[in-house]
């Protein structure tokens, strides 16, 4: 194990058939960080979450959890990692509090009463530990999930797309209990579409179709990807979208409000469209620094091109 | 480092499966009350030697020789007369439409050709669409003929007609009354096993699945065997209150005996419920949903009904058949049960019976465990 990496792995590919669901994928994940795990849907971020805890066995590859084979010691990984799954996992007919003994018995936990007390108390249902968790609302039942899965206290934290159908305030509470747990030195790994989200995270990687196309530090990743953005304001914009998209140097044109963003990564083309379009004086342009969301939606067109094109480079 | 086995992995998820049966309370219901229904619809409305079953006369003749053998069959209550036809097409006419089960012909000039020794012949067309429910009275029929004939010609007449009176003695063992109950209600206990212990098994695993807690089970260190011991064991605690209820009812309300040896019942009812709870763990193997564990195990009982000697006679079906049948858990513990409540039987009687459920188990938990690690991945 490398130095301050919790997470360690080279080459992890998974199958299901004929179908290379994860291909050769890297990750190098340091202690304490928060690494932010994204891609559309159907991309292999659950399989390659699966294959991080033990619960799938890797086609090929190898590397190291916490220190542990993840081929031969899924045993000793499971110990110590918390899983908290996509769907809501937990027993819809047990308690709130009979849920968390149970968890808490599957990891021979000392002091069992005392700690789900506690995560009861931290959860704020203590009042409600005998209601059923299936009569819960999504956000309750992600906070029950999330508690479930720190009983055991964990050193890496494998969140499945944790905040999926969770209203905004619920993933802000959410979001700050993460930061919490990652200043105390837990590792997390959580895998996402919001990209509210993906600021938080410390570093990023960005899977499609089982490859990894990006993997940085999170401010890097725009300039990694390498866009030039203009922003442009003015009247009728969804005539000039159109107009836009035949334009050259323009790769990408994406609407946020009253405003369009306009992305190329051939500056000089780009700005050459720019000074014309601006000589007409209908709209307003201005450059713009380009944010992670102009890059991943780049990203994500430019990964559909790559897999029909078998890998082929996207051309401007 | 986690054990190998660890006892209280294995006692929660126990525990946490009584809860969940308990609060589900549909599929608790089911659990006592189908075998009380099934043993009530078996035991009181399935007879397979039914009586009283409507008949037809066209009467040739209508002396007291006739008479005598129309009220012989009436007395023996398999045929109820419901009135008379003319005609042998009246007759047919009425099988068909199902309005009798039996059309009995009296020949014209019976009694005279009865007494000239000419041996006229009745002619009884029987419904035999359903040979189960006519086959008792046609069995009895010839019997009771001959002794209304031998009651009614006396004297010269007697020897003249050639008629030795004879009779047919149907003997019954092992249930002198002819009391269908007796035969299914032992056999039923085969049936309520098989059907609930391999349906509430396969669905009970197949749940984890599809609610998705499965994943979460299998993230944590639980091992296999702690999950499937936790989730088998109440099952196999419902098959004994089956059971006990089961017993009970065979005895207080169908007057069903136990003769036989409890040892040996005690063991072969443990193996079966085991060889059950194995087929249901085979099923959640292959089963996506609950819904197909549910139908993939209506798949295993019809051979069981069937094909068990249940509903018809092992011996009476076909060869292929019956070499079916062997597979069938149901068949061996059926055949145990008979033979220990019925027979009187003790542990050396069934031990056969006791080596083909084993074989089976082993069979069929050998590829259950196959296909389970073959599904964790």
């Amino acid at each position: 194990m490398s130095e301050g990496l919790v997470i360690d792995v080279h080459g992890l590919t998974k199958s299901f058939g004929p179908k290379r669901v994860v291909d050769h994928f890297d990750i190098q994940v340091p202690k304490g960080a928060i690494y932010g795990f994204l891609g559309p849907n159907g991309s292999g971020k659950t399989t390659t979450i699966r294959m991080l805890c033990g619960l799938l066995t890797p086609d090929e590859g190898e590397g190291t959890c916490l220190g542990f084979d993840v081929r031969r010691q899924a045993e000793q990984i499971k110990e110590q990692v918390g899983y908290m799954t996509q769907k809501f996992s937990y027993y819809e007919d047990l308690s709130i509090r009979e849920n968390l003994d149970f968890v808490a018995r599957m990891y021979r936990l000392d002091r069992k009463k005392e700690r789900v007390d506690r995560a009861l108390a931290d959860l704020g249902l203590a009042d409600r530990a005998r209601q059923l968790a299936g009569s819960l609302s999504g956000g309750w039942k992600q906070r029950l999930a999330l508690a479930a899965c720190l009983l055991h206290e964990p050193r890496l934290l494998l969140l499945d797309e944790p905040t999926a159908g969770v209203d905004p305030k619920a993933r802000r509470d959410f979001w700050d209990e993460i930061r919490r747990l990652s200043a105390e030195g837990v590792t997390v790994l959580v895998s996402t579409h919001y990209m509210d989200e993906a600021v938080q995270c410390d570093f990023i990687t960005y899977i499609a179709y089982g490859k990894k196309l990006i993997d940085g530090p999170s401010a890097s990743i725009p300039e990694m990807v390498g866009l030039e953005t203009w922003r442009v304001e003015g009247p009728d914009l969804p005539a000039l979208e159109g107009r836009l998209k035949t334009e050259p140097g323009v790769v990408q044109v994406a609407r946020f409000g009253t405003v369009l963003h306009v992305s190329g990564t051939d500056k000089a083309a780009l700005e050459a469209t720019v000074d014309r379009l601006t000589a007409e004086g209908t709209h307003r342009w201005s450059l713009q620094v380009a944010g992670l969301e102009e890059a991943f939606i780049y990203l994500m067109t430019g990964a559909r091109d790559n897999y029909a094109d078998d890998g082929g480079k996207r051309a401007a | 480092m986690s054990p190998r086995f660890s006892f209280r992995r294995f006692g929660a998820v126990l525990y946490k499966e009584f809860i969940q049966m308990r609060r589900d309370r549909i599929t608790f219901g089911m659990m006592i009350g189908l075998p009380i229904i099934q043993l009530f619809l078996f035991g009181f409305a399935i007879n397979a030697d039914p009586r009283n079953l409507p008949t037809l006369v066209e009467m040739g003749d209508n002396g007291p020789l006739t008479r005598a053998v129309i009220a012989g069959m009436q007395n023996s209550s398999y045929f109820a007369f419901k009135g008379a036809v003319s005609g042998i097409g009246e007759g047919e006419e009425a099988l068909r439409r199902g309005d009798a089960n039996f059309v009995v012909v009296i020949p014209e000039d019976f009694e005279r050709d009865v007494v000239r020794g000419q041996r006229p012949e009745i002619l009884v067309a029987a419904d035999a669409s359903d040979p189960s429910a006519t086959g008792g009275a046609v069995a009895a029929l010839s019997g009771i003929v001959n002794v209304a004939i031998a009651e009614t010609l006396v004297g010269p007449l007697a020897q003249q007609a050639g008629a030795a009176p004879f009779s047919v003695v149907v003997h019954r063992e092992y249930n002198p009354e002819g009391k269908t109950s007796t035969n299914i209600v032992p056999g039923l206990l085969a049936i309520i096993l098989s059907m609930t212990m391999v349906m509430i098994t396969a669905i009970a695993i197949v749940k984890e699945t599809e609610r998705g807690t499965m994943e979460m089970l299998i993230a944590t260190p639980v091992r296999p065997l702690e999950v499937m011991l936790g989730k088998i064991l109440p099952y196999v605690f419902v098959g004994y209150v089956q059971t006990a209820v089961f017993l009970a009812a065979a005895r207080l309300v169908f007057g069903v005996p136990f003769e036989g040896s409890v040892w040996a019942f005690f063991l072969g009812f443990n193996l079966f419920i085991v060889v059950n709870l194995a087929l249901g763990f085979l099923i959640s193997t292959a089963a996506k949903s609950q819904m197909q564990a549910m139908q993939l195990s209506f798949f295993t009982i019809l051979p069981s009904i069937l094909l068990s000697g249940f509903m018809f006679p092992f011996a009476g079906m076909p060869g292929w058949a019956q070499v079916i049948g062997q597979a069938v858990p149901a068949t061996h513990f059926l055949r145990v049960v008979r033979k220990v409540m019925l027979k009187g039987g003790g542990l050396p009687d069934v031990t056969g019976e006791l080596w083909a459920l084993a074989a089976i188990l082993v069979v069929i938990s050998g590829i259950a465990m196959l296909r389970y690690r073959q599904t964790l991945d």
